[in-house]
């Protein structure tokens, strides 16, 4: 959780926006996940959300889809996903690592074990796609206690008396869904993405991150005038599946360097 | 046990059921719940629900004394639930028309659906028919493949079929398709969803809609056998029949209550669908209930000769039932249900489907070792004319397909 808070302060002081890109943890290997890794932060991502494979992706579009049964073809575990961020961890100590992914895999190792390693690995934050807040106030807390932050989703679909429940309970960012739909899908508003962030930001005081349906620079550009941080998942992934494994750290560092560099040729944002 | 007061106001039974879904869907379950709590306590729903029912599905369903069978196992009286004589073949159609007259209240003109064997799938196509709703339904390819003739059917009745290439392709991915769809057209779509599982408020709202099955046995049968029964017997999926009929009878402590999971080729084989029998609690869907699941959390591909069975997980408000011990739930092979199947067909002269035949080789299990004043309910969930080609391919049997389809006489 420090360490996402230390990211975004540092940003914010500098005007700029964060880049979160988002892969798959075993895809298509858990040694090329620590290189893909590694070469996206040399490459200018900011915070890593690491994808935890599960057999029933209910919110993912094809491309995560097609990722995380590539990665459960080779047994990939959420024990597998801790070790990876240990390994990244032993090198890197000031890039954050958020988890991304389902309920079940978490429950099935126990929510108080998950933390106690999750927190011994390195993990930042975490975000459980299936815990609404509802459902999430005990996991909340807990993982509050390992100083690992608890990370929510908000919707186009939200309504703004929600947004303080969720508000309540999250820590380190909030991600804003910026469309109806599932992860890659491609109708990105960005009039629509304004309005709602104008609004969350009422209520919310922790950074914005927008995800979903982000591909390019134009998106990316669109999207970080108005957020905290961009967050990519589909079309980093589809950058490692493209071609050799062998090749997946060095075409997904040179794809997120566009963007880097697309967002800091940007006029830098007024500290707030 | 008394009847209980439950979900709670979130949807919980104990530690069972809840809201696992992703943000986007929360204010749609939120509007359904709202619309369903209305609908609930408004006497012109209830009437029309009611019209319904009797008029276009032809409810009440009788109950029915399987006399012969009876006989020859020397037990207990076996008596059936008659849900296989509904309009559309089986007890899916109650709660699709409940769900669409909702749809409807909520001003959605478009209905989607997951199916497996393709009964659910073919009861909403009908009902989007009788309504005048855009239908489409998620189907597994590979149940496309099993269940052509009710492909064929929903395609009849105006809907679009969508097979799901994803996972294993089976009931479970259709249902994530089906919530990937209502994500996306989550303002225009109302999702109907088959069973008692799901998020809050499913297993609530289709559980009440399928409580009509248990309701008029509580009436039926001591007009017609002189008492209540002493065991209610159903097969369990993801559990809409056989909680339609326990629910009324909870209160009814003297009744036992035997769900009958698919234990494929054998608990053993690890080739089954008995979540009950053999999983462990966990979250999938948007409810939290029993799964079968390996030991990293993720969900394990399922078995089971009748389709309708075959899923992972089950409703919520059955594990609670386990747990409590008011129902007791049970397993019965792929080979048990077939020969069920078979001794149902010729000495009652009726064809269940395969999902209910595990229901009746339960029932013919207990029958012999229980005297013949006592009396087993089985709830027949459904026909079984959509399983003509399982059965005939497992018998060695080819038939229903002209000759031309037929690669040695071309």
């Amino acid at each position: 959780m420090k360490r996402i808070d230390a990211t975004f302060a540092r940003l914010r002081a500098a005007g700029r926006t964060a880049l979160i890109p988002y892969i798959m943890t075993g895809d298509p290997s858990l040694e090329a996940t620590l290189d893909v890794m590694r070469a996206l932060v040399a490459n200018g991502a900011d915070v890593i959300e690491l994808g935890v494979p599960f057999s029933d992706p209910m919110a993912d579009g094809p491309v995560i889809q097609r990722a995380s049964e590539r990665a459960l073809a080779k047994r990939t575990g959420l024990k597998d996903v801790l070790a990876v961020v240990r390994r990244f961890r032993a090198k890197d100590a000031t890039t954050p690592v958020v988890l991304m992914g389902y309920a079940n895999p978490i429950e099935a190792m126990g929510a108080a074990a998950f933390a106690d390693h999750a927190r011994d690995a390195g993990v930042d934050g975490v975000l459980v796609v299936d815990y609404p807040p509802e459902e999430a106030g005990e996991f909340a807390e807990r993982l509050g206690n390992h100083g690992l932050a608890p990370i929510f989703l908000l919707a186009p679909t939200t309504p703004e008396a929600r947004i303080d429940a969720v508000a309540a309970l999250a820590r380190g960012y909030v991600y804003y869904v910026s469309l109806k739909g599932v992860t890659g899908a491609g109708h990105l508003d960005t009039a629509e993405v304004a309005r709602k962030l104008a609004e969350i930001r009422r209520h919310v005081t922790l950074p914005v991150g927008v995800g979903f349906g982000i591909r390019d620079v134009a998106s990316a550009q669109a999207v970080a005038a108005y957020a905290d941080a961009v967050v990519i998942g589909s079309r980093v992934i589809q950058e490692i599946e493209g071609g050799p494994p062998s090749g997946a750290a060095a075409r997904a560092g040179a794809w997120i360097a566009t963007i880097r560099r697309a967002l800091d040729a940007m006029p830098a944002k007024r500290a707030a | 046990m008394q009847m209980y007061d439950l979900p709670d106001a979130r949807g919980h039974f104990g530690p069972y059921g809840g809201t696992f879904v992703a943000e986007t869907l929360i204010r749609a379950l939120d509007e359904l719940k709202a619309q369903y709590e209305s609908a609930r306590l408004d006497p012109a729903f209830a009437a029309e629900f009611g019209r319904e029912l009797k008029h276009y599905v032809g409810r009440p369903s009788p109950v029915y004394h399987a006399e012969r069978w009876s006989r020859e196992l020397g037990g207990a009286q076996i008596w059936m639930k008659r849900e296989d004589l509904n309009h559309t073949g089986a007890h899916k159609i109650n709660n699709c028309i409940g769900q669409a007259l909702l749809a409807r209240r909520l001003g959605k003109p478009r209905v989607i659906a997951e199916t497996g064997a393709g009964q659910h799938g073919v009861a909403t196509a009908t009902v989007a028919a009788r309504y005048g709703l855009e239908c489409v339904v998620y189907m597994g390819s590979e149940d496309v493949k099993r269940q052509a003739q009710n492909v064929f059917r929903m395609k009849l009745l105006g809907a679009e079929v969508v097979a799901v290439e994803s996972g294993s392709k089976t009931l479970k991915d259709a249902l994530n398709e089906a919530m990937r769809d209502w994500v996306t057209n989550v303002e225009s779509t109302y999702y109907i969803i088959g069973t008692v599982a799901g998020p809050h408020p499913y297993p609530l709202m289709v559980r009440d809609f399928q409580c009509v099955i248990g309701r008029e046995c509580l009436t039926q049968m001591p007009e017609a056998a002189g008492r209540q029964p002493d065991m209610v017997i159903a097969c369990v999926g993801g559990g809409s029949n056989a909680m339609g009929i326990f629910h009324p009878y909870i209160a009814h402590e003297q009744v036992k209550l035997v769900g009958v999971e698919a234990a494929g080729e054998g608990l053993a084989s690890g080739w089954h669908a008995a979540s009950l029998s053999a999983g462990r609690p966990g979250v999938l869907h948007g409810n939290r209930t029993y799964l079968l699941q390996n030991d990293d959390g993720q969900i394990l591909e399922t078995h089971s000769i009748s389709a309708g069975l075959d899923y992972p997980g089950v409703g919520p408000e059955h594990a609670w039932l386990m747990d409590t011990g008011r129902a007791q739930y049970v397993a019965v092979t792929d080979d048990e249900a077939l020969a069920a199947f078979h001794t149902c067909c010729r000495v009652e002269g009726i064809i269940p489907a395969l999902e209910s035949a595990h229901a009746l080789a339960y029932a013919a299990r207990v029958a012999p070792t229980l005297p013949t004043d006592r009396i087993l309910l089985v709830s027949l969930s459904g026909r079984g004319d959509k399983d003509m080609n399982t059965v005939a391919e497992r018998s060695g049997l080819r038939f229903y397909c002209r000759p031309e389809c037929d690669p040695s006489r071309r």
